[in-house]
């Protein structure tokens, strides 16, 4: 036990005799076989930290040599394609000549790796259901703030959207589609077993961006219901395990990993708006003579004053080691974001500690994992955004230069009334209350500071009986923290808040969710009947509660604008049952078998509890004789699925229960002389239940040439009963006109390829590539309670522009969800736009909302991602291009702008669309903005990342390993899109905060 | 031995683990509000839910101005009763076109509505609001439930003053959906649960009996004419509501009541409750609290009774362009309403001399020739957030600055449309001509406006468009005069052609709101939907 310890002393010891040792080359040679006798051809031999790099290849008998090795103690790494690898240390004395034939042992595993699956922990050929891991080598580079990034494209089936360009901006996640109307379509995230509360938190940006991407060591995707449905009620979006970084055991010396990055951000494009040449050329075509009046004399280009080139730091720390039993890693982070928004900044502090004992003689292992983060956001007024765009450009930033402001400004103290900034007032001298306001100003004269912190811990038990070692019994104890807390400060001249003297918000939220869970494992391998049985059974209760506190609304003097209002405090528990058994007869035949039991505190005691089966089967065909021997079929391995899951993840957590809310100070009403506080029943619905999905997957695993290519194709199906929808109840029999409840169902049917190879493989060149392909189709398939041939759907996704609560799509029975719901746009025979003319297409010459028509579908019918890793002696690079396909987007942007009657008639102006040239488009009208001509294909190519690395080895001494690296994140984009970015989820480009192109720099020591 | 502890107290603590799972754990309740239940339990409670009654004609939920709506699928500052009310009632008449573009609006500035359109379904999902509330609390107020739950008799008596106004309330509510959608609706009354069957279809003539039955069985439980605490209902009330149903009864069931219509408009003139305020122009101004030609308000309180529903509505969405904003007590209109010239020609002939000629026109031209120019067509400048003092001189109230929220309120029923009423049942032959010209021209002199020697009953509507202009009655006067929809009236985008035209008569009524009708296999759609 002791020499073990030793060890690294005698290393040191050995190293010194080396150094002192008067330098003189060393060599080694030997011969590659497999374990079948034959000589393997072309394995790598390398001498990992010598300088230059040293290596062979084996040759045609299996022989191989390596000269001129300097003296001194190395990793030699054998390798070879379709074998284990082998790690051997190696001390050279100066001159010596050494022997190393280790026999390689075939990987049939080289897709063969421990895989965290819910409760517990399979080998990968073992899988039944479709199942993804992803490890840190491949996850995504460059700068990345939030932990789902690491995957983004790297997975069939799964697309993963970011929100916009902000610092720590979230994601949507949907793994293959969504199954829900009105509730979540995100999938439940765990982390070290403990489920996350993914609902926002005050103060951030996103939940996940107080996880440290650095952490994670991987990530593991249950796509379908055979996979997911340990996780029942929560397992119908799927399910992303995440599993951070463990301490080393104890026969890895101390190491620490310092990581440094810098990077700058910038923005690749603007939107077209015109410029004051354009802009005055219209006004001069189509104003009018007040227009004309109130133009200034400036030249400003308003996205150019709110945009910036953006500093981003991060450092990592890690140190991982471990002290006699108790392993650990220790982490932090720091990470100074700007955003490419002025003023747009986030900082976080993180830190993780995971100590990972055994105890007992490896009986008792404890896994204890705790990770606390805080960050620090400046929020910029985003609505600075829209702002620039459509902002006057003649018109100045600042209003104290008397020759660009039109004269509007009298006097040295009108100059400063707004803050300096110059903004569009009425004669009275107040701000035009409809007027849009100056973008610097809403950056600058508006503090939104928020500030979150986390802390995710858990600690699990696993005891390995000693009267009986096949079983082990866990518990296994959570607890998930967060509080968000901030202040939204508007000064008392910005125009805005002007009349009111400015504003002072503040909110404090609080939520906490707590798990305690145990179960039990039993392995057992029964060779009389060639079979092995691996059985988990456990019991789990969650907790979640949320509590705000309520703050009033008061200007800069501290008057009341509004009084507090009702706190919040929300309370759901989910208690379950769960059990697995994985049974293998002959190491061939597999069978999967899962059953959870979910009670919700967010239904009746009635409709409370669910029951989540899935059954799962999977024949390893390469391993039957007949393939065995098989020199192109490395692995062939057929899988089929089926399960029930489950969700009740919606923003209500009492909607069964009948309840009179009372109201806030500022809704009362006067009955003879006094105010009283009215009470309202809410809307409820007693009978509100488990939304369901069932799924069919059947796949395939592959692997050709000793696994040099792998990968997967699977075909899935998910229906969706009971959906969740908020529809309206027939009037008369509740309180409220809509209410959510369980009516309709829809349908999600797809294809996933995934392919890797494992391209060249030699001494000092590899190239890997994956691709994956995803097809999904969505279909609404029932709404209503009663069918009916006249609904036309639920109406959603708001836009913005033309008036308040118009919407654009729409979920109709017979369509994929988000449907765009639009007028059928007229034009000329030379294809011009006809203003405000529309195909009536219920022929009873009336244009009214009768006459839309379903056109297209917002999330994408295909998905692609490509991906390669090239290493070149010690060069390595690194790409990743995502292509979404068979998707459009309702360019709000242009349909909101691109119309000469957005500049009011007087009082003050507003810039145009170019696209204003084109369309001619003259009035405002609902129906011309909910016209087909604003709905753009949005295919697009995206090259995520491009990185460069380059290995120096070991410097200044032996342990000291230097790596820098260099990428850009957002390299280039191809779509025909004529907005920013094609890319945004939900599929209304409004005001988007552009994706910024992001250039690094870092550099990687470890010692 | 500690191998021995670990290993009997682990396997210990397993189970015990997993058998503490307390289903218990799952029954979680809302830590704020009354469960439905026990709310009415105490008897001080009860004002509460009248409030509330009383509330859901301005408040758009319970939060101010917005943040918690009581009803979904429009914009919550959109879906106060009075507002919705009041565009379904002005939008679509001579009297007021909207440039906005929200969703629904241009679909009634020009009578192209469909049976999805927001407003329309947003009045539909208000009146049952109203109504089903009303339901449960009539229903919690019966002299059983009163028993059951051992009330002192003073606290019955008080409750039981609570279920008439709510009684009057419902009604009220019942007779617009008389008006607006044929009383087509579902039926439903406190017999009928939360949660009960599909709701049957009632229709206008069934309706009209039920509502007159209902007013006429509390009449007595409520108080005297202009003896009720302001702005809570009395018999002036109920006798007005009574006298409107029946001077539309024969628009809304084929049956002449004009005679019932003047007996009830005579009960509350010789009431003598009520007088004409000496000032028309300061009955739309902050002055206008209690005053004594109000037979029913709404009250609004910039601090307390916060909605964009409400007066803050009436106020703000009429001004804008160059109008003055510190005349209206306000920092910025909304830019929205203006009338067509076929109304506001009704206005010309006295526009000199009459208080009642509030139309701001300066830079503006009459008609409404580009919808979305504030500059086309004239615009109202009749409701006011200041106080009307001597003859002029404005104050804006303090928290207006605060959080632009306006203190005015709103008579939904005042004593001028009594007398108006008198003299149409009068012109229709239920009453004395004579006595109706006298009320027309007290209205006339209050005004400023010289005095007529006669009438006829095209006046009356005239009339009435000057006197009740844009208070929310100009549909309903129209369709009783069947001007809504024939060709022997048109106003610029009536029938959506710029000069108008005459539509179909199935536009007198309002569609039933499509989702309904999907949702309740009972309903049968209006006719021509």
């Amino acid at each position: 036990m002791n020499a073990k310890h030793l060890r690294p002393f005698l290393t040191l010891l050995l190293l010194l005799i080396a150094v002192i040792s008067e330098a003189q080359d060393a060599t080694l040679r030997g011969l590659l076989k497999g374990e079948d006798g034959f000589p393997l051809v072309g394995a790598t031999v390398v001498i990992e930290g010598s300088s230059p790099l040293l290596g062979a290849s084996s040759d045609l008998d299996g022989n191989y040599e390596i000269k001129g090795i300097k003296p001194g103690t190395y990793n030699v790494k054998f390798t070879y394609i379709g074998f284990l690898p082998i790690q051997e240390e190696m001390s050279f004395g100066a001159g010596e000549t050494k022997t190393s034939s280790p026999t390689m042992k075939l990987n049939g595993v080289l897709l063969s790796e421990a895989v965290v699956i819910g409760y517990g922990t399979t080998n990968s050929k073992d899988l039944t259901g479709s199942t993804k891991v992803i490890d840190q080598e491949d996850f995504g580079k460059g700068n990345i703030t939030t932990p789902e990034q690491l995957i983004s494209g790297k997975v069939s089936g799964v697309q993963i959207t970011s929100n916009d360009g902000a610092p720590g901006s979230g994601s949507k996640i949907r793994i293959r589609g969504g199954t829900s109307l009105n509730a979540s379509n995100d999938p439940l995230i765990v982390i070290d077993g403990v489920p996350l509360d993914n609902n926002s938190i005050s103060g951030a940006a996103n939940p996940l961006n107080l996880i440290n991407p650095n952490d994670i060591e991987n990530m593991v995707v249950l796509k379908d219901a055979s996979a997911a449905a340990i996780y029942g009620s929560r397992g119908a979006n799927g399910v992303i395990l995440i599993t951070t970084k463990k301490g080393a055991d104890g026969k890895t010396p101390f190491q620490v990993d310092l990581q440094q990055k810098v990077s700058l951000s910038t923005i690749t494009r603007k939107v077209d708006v015109m410029d004051t040449t354009q802009y005055r050329a219209a006004l001069r075509e189509y104003g009018t003579p007040d227009q004309m009046a109130i133009t200034g004399k400036a030249n400003t280009d308003w996205q150019d004053e709110i945009y910036r080139n953006a500093l981003i730091i991060e450092t990592n720390l890690g140190l991982t080691g471990g002290i006699k039993v108790l392993p650990y890693r220790l982490s932090f982070n720091y990470k100074d974001e700007n955003g490419v928004l002025d003023r747009d900044n986030m900082k976080r502090y993180a830190g993780g500690l995971n100590l990972t004992p055994k105890l007992l003689n490896d009986h008792i292992a404890i896994d204890i994992s705790t990770k606390y983060s805080i960050t620090k956001s400046v929020f910029a007024d985003k609505g600075a955004i829209g702002s620039a765009i459509s902002f006057d450009p003649t018109q100045p930033v600042y209003s104290n230069d008397p020759e660009l402001n039109g004269g509007k400004y009298d006097f040295p103290s009108d100059y400063d009334r707004f803050g300096g900034y110059y903004e569009w007032v009425r004669p009275n001298g107040n701000p035009d209350p409809l007027a849009v306001r100056n973008p610097v100003g809403l950056l600058y004269q508006r503090d939104d500071f928020g500030n979150a912190e986390r802390f995710i811990g858990n600690a699990k038990v696993d005891y390995k009986l000693h009267f009986m070692p096949d079983l082990h019994l866990i518990v296994n104890v959570g607890y998930d923290y967060s509080h968000g807390f901030g202040t939204v400060t508007v000064s008392d001249s910005a125009a805005g808040s002007y009349i009111q003297g400015g504003r002072q918000e503040r909110y404090d939220q609080i939520k906490t969710n707590q798990l305690l869970e145990s179960y039990f494992n039993y392995k057992k391998e029964i060779e009389s009947i060639k079979s092995s049985i691996d059985l988990t059974g456990g019991y789990s209760y969650q907790f979640w509660h949320r509590e705000t506190e309520a703050f009033p609304v008061l200007n800069i003097a501290e008057d009341t604008i509004t009084p507090p209002g009702i706190p919040g405090w929300n309370e759901n528990a989910l208690i379950s049952y769960y059990g697995r058994m994985i049974y293998t007869f002959n190491g061939r035949y597999l069978l999967t078998a899962t059953l959870r039991q979910d009670g919700s505190s967010r239904f009746a005691p009635e409709n409370r509890w669910g029951l989540f089966p899935s059954l799962a089967g999977a024949w390893r065909i390469s391993d039957e004789a007949f393939l065995k021997d098989s020199k192109t079929l490395s692995y062939l391995k057929l899988r089929g699925g089926w399960g029930i899951t489950g969700q009740q993840d919606f923003d209500n957590d009492y909607p069964y229960i009948a309840n009179y809310q009372t109201s806030t100070p500022t809704a009362q009403y006067l009955l003879g002389g006094q105010y009283y506080n009215i009470f309202r029943p809410d809307g409820f619905d007693y009978n509100i239940k488990w939304e369901e999905t069932m799924s069919y997957n059947i796949g395939i695993d592959y692997g050709f040439f000793r696994d040099r290519i792998s990968g997967s194709l699977d075909f899935y199906l998910k229906n969706t009963y009971d959906l969740l929808a908020i529809i309206d109840v027939p009037a008369g029999v509740n309180f409220k006109n809509e209410i959510l409840t369980n009516v309709g169902s829809m349908t999600n049917r797809g294809f996933e390829f995934e392919f890797n190879a494992i391209a060249i493989q030699k001494k000092d060149l590899q190239l890997d590539l994956g691709a994956n392909v995803t097809m999904n189709q969505n279909e609404v398939t029932k709404l209503t309670a009663v069918a009916d041939s006249n609904n036309v759907g639920i109406l959603t996704g708001g836009i913005s522009g033309a008036g308040i609560g118009n919407n654009v799509q729409i979920h109709t029975v017979g369509y994929p969800t988000n449907s765009f719901y639009v007028f059928e746009q007229l034009y000329d025979e030379d294809g011009t736009l006809l203003e405000n003319e529309f195909a009536d297409l219920n022929g009873d010459s009336v244009i009214n909302q009768d006459d839309r028509y379903h056109y297209k579908q917002s999330a994408p019918q295909m998905y692609l991602g490509f991906y390669g890793n090239l290493r070149y002696k010690q060069w390595s690079l690194g790409f990743n291009l995502r292509s979404e396909l068979g998707r459009y987007i309702y360019n709000n942007v242009r349909s909101s702008r691109a119309y000469y009657n957005a500049i009011p008639s007087q009082n003050f102006l507003v810039n145009l669309h170019e696209d204003f040239l084109e369309d001619q488009v003259i009035q405002t009208s609902t129906n011309q903005t909910l016209s087909d001509h604003y709905v753009e294909r949005a295919d697009f190519l995206r090259m995520d990342y491009l990185n460069v690395g380059y290995d120096f080895g070991k410097v200044w001494g032996e342990r000291m390993h230097l790596r820098i690296g260099a990428a850009v994140n957002n390299v280039f984009l191809v779509s025909t899109y004529s907005g920013l970015d094609p890319e945004i989820s939900g599929g209304i480009d409004n005001n988007f905060y552009p994706r910024p192109r992001i250039y690094s720099f870092n550099l990687n020591l470890t010692f | 031995m500690n191998n021995r502890i670990i290993q009997t107290v682990f396997p210990l603590v397993f189970v015990l683990l997993a058998m503490s799972a307390c289903h218990k754990d799952l029954n979680l309740r809302p830590k704020y509000g009354f469960n439905s239940a026990a709310v009415y339990d105490t008897a001080d409670n009860y004002i509460h839910v009248v409030a509330k009654l009383y509330a859901g004609f301005v408040l758009s939920g319970n939060e101010g101005p917005a943040g918690n709506p009581d009803i979904a699928d429009i914009d919550e500052g959109f879906s106060p009763y009075l507002r919705v009310y009041w565009n379904l009632q002005e939008l679509p008449t001579d009297a007021a076109k909207c440039r906005w573009n929200d969703v629904g609006i241009p679909e009634l500035n020009t009578m192209r509505w469909s049976s999805s359109n927001s407003f329309v379904k947003a009045m539909y999902s208000r009146l049952f609001f109203q109504i089903t509330l009303a339901n449960e609390f009539i229903r919690e107020c019966s002299e059983e439930n009163m028993e059951r739950r051992g009330f002192a008799e003073v606290d019955r008596e008080k409750i039981r003053g609570f279920r008439a106004e709510a009684q009057w309330i419902r009604a009220f509510v019942w007779s617009h959906a008389i008006d607006l959608f044929g009383g087509n609706v579902p039926f439903v009354t406190e017999a009928d649960g939360i949660g009960a069957n599909l709701p049957p279809q009632t229709n206008g003539k069934e309706l009209f009996a039920y509502v007159e039955q209902e007013l006429l069985s509390i009449e007595d439980e409520l108080p005297a004419a202009g003896t009720a605490e302001y702005p809570r209902v009395d018999q002036g009330a109920l006798w007005f509501l009574l006298a409107k149903m029946y001077l539309n009864a024969e628009a809304w069931t084929g049956e002449d009541r004009y005679s019932d219509c003047a007996t009830y408009v005579d009960k509350i003139i010789n009431s003598n409750a009520y007088s004409l305020d000496p000032n028309y122009k300061r009955l739309f101004t902050l002055n206008n609290v209690n005053s004594t030609e109000a037979i029913f308000s709404v009250a609004c309180d910039g601090a307390f009774t916060q909605s964009f529903g409400g007066t803050t509505f009436l106020v703000h969405a009429f001004v804008g362009g160059n109008m003055n904003t510190n005349d209206f007590g306000i920092t910025g209109g909304w830019e929205g309403y203006r009338a067509t010239k076929a109304y506001t020609d009704l206005f010309v002939a006295d526009s000199a001399v009459s208080d009642r000629f509030t139309w701001h026109h300066e830079g503006h031209i009459q008609s409404i020739d580009t919808f979305d120019q504030f500059d086309n067509g004239w615009a109202q400048a009749k409701y006011k957030n200041v106080f009307y003092e001597n003859n002029g001189d404005t104050l804006t109230p303090d928290n207006y600055s605060l959080n632009s929220q306006v203190d005015l309120d709103f008579h939904w029923m005042r004593l001028a449309e009594v007398y108006l009423m008198y003299a149409e049942c009068a012109a229709r032959g239920a009453g004395s001509t004579g006595q109706g010209l006298n009320y027309i021209n007290m209205l006339r002199t209050r005004a400023n406006e010289p005095v007529v020697a006669s009438y006829d009953l095209d006046f009356v509507l005239d009339e009435r468009g000057r006197e009740l202009s844009w208070e929310g009655s100009r549909r309903t006067d129209l369709v009783r005069f069947d001007k809504f929809t024939s060709s022997s009236y048109v106003w610029e985008w009536k029938g959506d052609d710029p000069n108008g035209v005459g539509v179909s008569d199935h536009l007198n009524i309002y569609p039933l709101n499509a989702d309904d009708v999907i949702a309740n296999p009972n309903l049968q759609q209006n006719t021509g939907y």
